[in-house]
């Protein structure tokens, strides 16, 4: 077979598609935070946390009670969104209308706590969550092998991130989203429970990250760090892309996981900086994000 | 014109309001008939925007009483106040630039039967049916009214109030906005309007209630403005 650049075409595919594959973390961590923030206006640090929360969700589950992958993958995000809206009610409604640090360290403590506690029953060496029986194996297609459960992650993914941006910007309780991002007061004053609709939308933007969770854990180790250090990344993909476009979001995810699986291929010592360095260079250029709008 | 037979369906009774630390409005008593325009006058600063908000329970500190429909909504979220029927387009028309002009239409959810219809409304105003999937803010600002009005004749609501609608508009679309408030009155709506344009105001209005540094100073009923001029030239300054 041909190579490009010395590199052969398995390996340089191969390591495109893991990209993809982390992208679509990326993507549909970014858009619950992006859909978060729009809100809220919380930088919610814990996004990771509940991120984690769902891989564990889905372990303790098969665990303790046999309960399969397909089950834990509804299961697990309507649990980790309903504790989610607790959190919410209980304390971030509390902090609502103060500066955005206070959010912040608000959200950063109550991640500090679950994964101490979740580190504290369990462990940090990371417990092992078996591929769905169904998705074992994979298919050679010549140029490349395609696991079929990293497929699977990959096309839910985009499904779960085109579906988001389908009810945000083509449905009724979408436009009332919209609304309520521009002047909560108003729409207020038109009928609709807007504490409501808030703490709803932090539900559902959690629930994305214990999906994410979920589709993570045969992957990665279930380990209480797992979502911290993706979140690290994944807020230089929302500076990058920018708070004002969820399918801005969707596409910035994907394109990183790219470009740092090509930097893995072409020069594997800065596959864990380029995203960073990206970062800087956007921040100098454009301080808004690629899709964000100047405000 | 207020019957005296009918109960108001509005009563303002010792309102005091606050912006944060700062109180803005002082003992404000007035009240609205059924079928009856009222317009807030006074100069910039008066108090008249401010009172609208308080009656759409918008602002965080509000004492007294206000009795809409027999029901006191001075402790009642904005969201409770307008599902008993309250209708409001605020100032510079909070038409939201993020949504379509149709989906600014549909934003307000029905609070009771009988409200326009889509195509009622596209009827009264039909720049807005050709411009239904612009974005709310590239139109005019006359279209922006139109929406602004059509939005909330679509969700039932027959209490409306009204933030200087007129603002800025040239003179046919204004003309065009008194001849839709003067259906309005013909079907029965209940209408609080706040106006800086005086002549429009007495056009359309029923009674005249006079604010000044966040109190009211005086109420004129329409067929007396003529003998009241002096005076209201004092209060408005022009």
């Amino acid at each position: 077979m041909f190579e490009l650049i010395g590199i052969p075409p398995q390996a340089l595919l191969g390591q495109l598609f893991l990209g993809l594959i982390n992208g679509s973390f990326y993507a549909t961590l970014s858009l619950g935070l992006a859909v978060i923030f729009g809100l809220l206006h919380i930088i919610n640090f814990a996004h990771g946390a509940f991120y984690m929360l769902g891989a564990f969700a889905a372990w303790f589950g098969l665990t303790h009670f046999g309960i399969g992958y397909w089950s834990a993958l509804v299961l697990a995000p309507l649990i980790v969104g309903a504790a989610g809206i607790a959190v919410e009610r209980l304390l971030i409604a509390r902090i609502s209308g103060l500066n955005v640090l206070y959010g912040l360290l608000l959200t950063f403590g109550l991640a500090l706590v679950v994964q101490g506690l979740v580190r504290n029953f369990y462990g940090s060496s990371g417990l092992r969550y078996p591929v769905p029986a169904d998705l074992a194996g994979g298919k050679n297609l010549g140029f490349m092998f395609l696991p079929w459960y990293r497929g699977w992650v990959l096309a839910i993914s985009v499904v779960v991130c085109l579906t988001t941006w389908f009810v945000i910007e083509r449905t009724r309780i979408g436009s009332t989203l919209r609304a309520a991002q521009e002047n909560p007061g108003l729409v207020e004053a038109f009928g609709i429970n807007v504490p409501r609709l808030v703490s709803l939308t932090y539900g559902v933007g959690v629930a994305l990250a214990a999906f994410a969770g979920v589709l993570a854990a045969p992957i990665y180790s279930v380990q209480p760090e797992m979502g911290a250090d993706l979140l690290i990344v994944v807020f230089a993909v929302v500076v990058i892309g920018g708070m004002g476009s969820i399918l801005g979001s969707i596409l910035t995810g994907l394109g990183l996981g790219l470009i740092e699986g090509l930097t893995k291929v072409f020069y594997p010592e800065a596959s864990n900086v380029v995203i960073f360095v990206i970062m800087v260079v956007v921040l100098m250029i454009k301080p808004e994000g690629l899709f964000g709008s100047a405000q | 014109m207020p019957d005296g037979t009918r109960p108001p369906r509005l009563t303002v009774d010792g309102l005091n309001a606050w912006y944060g630390p700062s109180h803005v409005l002082f003992g404000v008593s007035f009240d609205v008939a059924p079928g009856e325009v009222v317009t807030l006058l006074g100069r910039n600063g008066a108090g008249k925007t401010t009172t609208l908000r308080a009656l759409m329970g918008m602002l965080p500190k509000r004492m007294g009483s206000i009795l809409f429909d027999g029901v006191e909504t001075i402790g009642l979220p904005g969201r409770r106040i307008a599902r008993l029927g309250m209708g409001y387009v605020p100032e510079e028309r909070g038409i939201f630039a993020s949504l379509s002009v149709r989906e600014n239409l549909f934003l307000p959810p029905e609070i009771a039967p009988g409200g326009a219809s889509e195509e009622e409304i596209y009827g009264l105003f039909p720049n807005l049916r050709e411009r239904r999937f612009s974005r709310g803010t590239q139109l005019s600002g006359g279209e922006q009214q139109m929406l602004a009005i059509g939005r909330i004749m679509r969700t039932g609501a027959r209490f409306l109030l009204l933030d200087e609608p007129t603002e800025g508009l040239a003179p046919v679309i204004v003309e065009q906005i008194g001849r839709t408030i003067a259906a309005l009155k013909a079907q029965g709506f209940t209408v609080i309007l706040v106006e800086q344009n005086f002549r429009f105001a007495a056009a359309v209005a029923d009674r005249h209630v006079v604010m000044e540094t966040g109190r009211v100073v005086d109420t004129i009923p329409n067929d007396q403005i003529g003998a009241s001029m002096g005076r209201l030239r004092g209060y408005l300054g022009i």
